[in-house]
């Protein structure tokens, strides 16, 4: 019996960071149980992938070659069928949207629980995880009832593996059910450009969904004409219509890394945190001091932001 | 062409907050329609509106409280509900237990294209929809953020990380997971919350879905704060105050210097 399988993810050729931070995931989890830790790589390049993911307490990387990207329902039958194979305590799967596009249906054909978005995570006499909820303002530990389960890892929560090791790898023909494939990746589209790159950006003053009504923007505005900077937003801002994708901070939108960062009425979800947790200086503005914001941030205003941002508008003009 | 939109009330919490037990105080919950239905309920009804669809009928998982959410929904443009609900739901309901719970309301309603939100705003499992088109054999594609469709094809953009987005054709019947942004959700409009008090809400319990018992493999166990790991110097005093001292802050670092 395998202990851990890990299921890699890749894009456009490269291999994504959570690939390596599934592996640390997955030793952690391995040692736990005593057991064996398999890595899978599925599409693409598989054997070049393989030479990467032979990170030291890897014990097999196994590679499946069908398809040149990712698609859904080959990821899905082929974890299923190694599923079913090796048996293992755990089957891992990046909590990203790729993962989040099979991972519920590997559960679901295995008839095994499934926790997602997993922070932290042991096995003791069964498996203990840690999630967030409510928009990270909890935290919570979940017991599975279940001897095998489908856990989905958090991007960025542990560290990605990194010494070189030397696992058996093991070419593996999984025969593709081509009638189950009933969707077609037909290409891919870069979004935002535009005017501004805000990733190039000294000085971002960044703007969230505490701005309340899209007239705000310009109080917004001006502090950012007023220090010399450019305008961002995070996600809610830009699914309003009132700034475009291109001033996206996020996950789903750009990862920045300026001089400085200046957050306000942003409160920190997980998402937006991923683009820009790489600034130098972070400096939040936001009325709840619990803000997640605030636990990256470097400096901080626990008030009204439409009573600090006129005053530090006269500090810069004035 | 029929659209089944799952519909969840989540709970929002107020900035200030206590736990009691595993559960947020009740005195510090607000319930409200889950943001991501509210867009997938619009596209469905925009949908209606563009001639492609017929009907909008809503799946809601919920106690008889939620029907309030429900009616906003209907509203918005729904024509009917169901609603389901046993008494014996307590805790945390797992993703396969809700599987199970929407299966059995597609087999009822035999929809032609099932759309949910990408993830809820209090339990944030995000796995339900793709769940419930593995179980009831169904293409699906998740996390969309632009569709159209031409009748049978559903030609989706899925919202990768980073500023990238998939291009992806999918056949229908489908499930999708709508993600924020695809549209502009409606707010209702008076006429719409009138009708609404008039559309149908079905309840069903598990007799009548012809299911046996529930169980959730998943327990949740604690509940707590997050520790707060931060260590930034906050600015204290009057707007006026703070804000002198986060210029200071800001010069030193080189801003707004000309």
């Amino acid at each position: 019996m395998t202990g851990v399988l890990a299921i890699a993810e890749h894009r456009r050729g490269e291999l994504r960071d959570v690939s390596y931070e599934l592996i640390g995931a997955g030793r952690e989890l391995a040692d736990d149980l005593d057991e064996e830790l398999h890595v899978a790589v599925i599409s693409g390049q598989v054997g070049e992938f393989a030479q990467s993911l032979s990170k030291e307490g890897v014990d097999v990387v196994h590679t499946v070659s069908d398809g040149a990207e990712f698609n859904h329902d080959v990821y899905t039958q082929v974890t299923e069928r190694l599923a079913d194979e090796l048996d293992p305590t755990v089957v891992l799967v990046p909590n990203s949207v790729n993962g989040l596009d099979y991972g519920p249906a590997v559960a679901d054909r295995l008839d095994r629980p499934l926790v997602t978005d997993v922070v932290d995570a042991s096995f003791e006499d069964g498996l203990t995880a840690t999630r967030e909820m409510y928009g990270s303002k909890v935290e919570t530990t979940v017991e599975v009832d279940a001897e095998r389960t489908v856990v989905m890892v958090r991007g960025g929560e542990w560290p990605g593996a990194s010494g070189n090791g030397d696992p058996e790898i093991r070419e593996v023909d999984v025969e593709i059910d081509e009638s189950a494939v009933r969707t077609t990746v037909t290409g891919f589209e870069e979004v935002g450009g535009g005017d501004v790159d805000i990733g190039d950006a000294e000085v971002l003053v960044s703007v969230g969904r505490g701005i309340g009504e899209a007239e705000n923007i310009e109080l917004i505005e001006e502090l950012a004409d007023a220090l010399d900077a450019t305008l961002s937003a995070s996600r809610p801002i830009v699914d309003s219509g009132w700034l475009p994708k291109n001033r996206q901070v996020g996950q789903s939108g750009k990862t920045v890394t300026p001089e400085v960062y200046i957050a306000i009425g942003i409160s920190g979800a997980v998402q937006h945190v991923a683009g820009m947790k790489g600034s130098e200086t972070i400096v939040a503005i936001n009325t709840d001091p619990n803000a997640p914001i605030f636990d990256i941030a470097d400096y901080g205003i626990v008030d009204d932001l439409f009573d600090v941002v006129p005053a530090l508008i006269d500090e810069f003009e004035g | 062409m029929k659209v089944l939109v799952t519909v969840a009330e989540v709970g929002t919490v107020e900035d200030d907050f206590e736990i009691d037990g595993t559960a947020i105080d009740e005195r510090y919950l607000e319930y409200d329609l889950n943001e991501w239905d509210d867009y997938a309920v619009e596209e469905a009804v925009q949908l209606v509106e563009e001639g492609l669809a017929d009907e909008v009928v809503t799946v809601t998982i919920g106690p008889e409280r939620s029907e309030e959410t429900i009616r906003m929904a209907l509203a918005k443009g729904a024509d009917r509900s169901v609603r389901v609900w046993d008494d014996s739901f307590d805790g945390l309901l797992d993703v396969g237990v809700k599987t199970e719970l929407l299966r059995a309301v597609v087999a009822e309603e035999e929809p032609d294209l099932i759309l949910t939100g990408v993830q809820t705003g209090d339990a944030m499992f995000g796995a339900t929809g793709v769940s419930l088109a593995s179980a009831v054999d169904l293409p699906w594609a998740a996390v969309v953020n632009d569709l159209e469709f031409d009748g049978e094809t559903a030609h989706v953009h899925r919202e990768l990380e980073g500023g990238v987005e998939e291009l992806t054709d999918v056949e229908t019947p489908a499930v999708l997971t709508i993600q924020t942004g695809i549209n502009e959700p409606r707010y209702a409009s008076l006429r719409g919350i009138r009708q609404a008090q008039s559309k149908e809400i079905a309840v069903k319990t598990l007799t009548d879905l012809g299911i046996d018992g529930v169980e959730s493999r998943l327990e949740m166990t604690e509940m707590y704060e997050p520790d707060v790991e931060g260590d930034a110097t906050v600015f204290e005093g009057s707007a006026e105050e703070t804000a002198v001292q986060l210029a200071g802050a800001l010069r030193e670092k080189g801003v707004g210097a000309q």
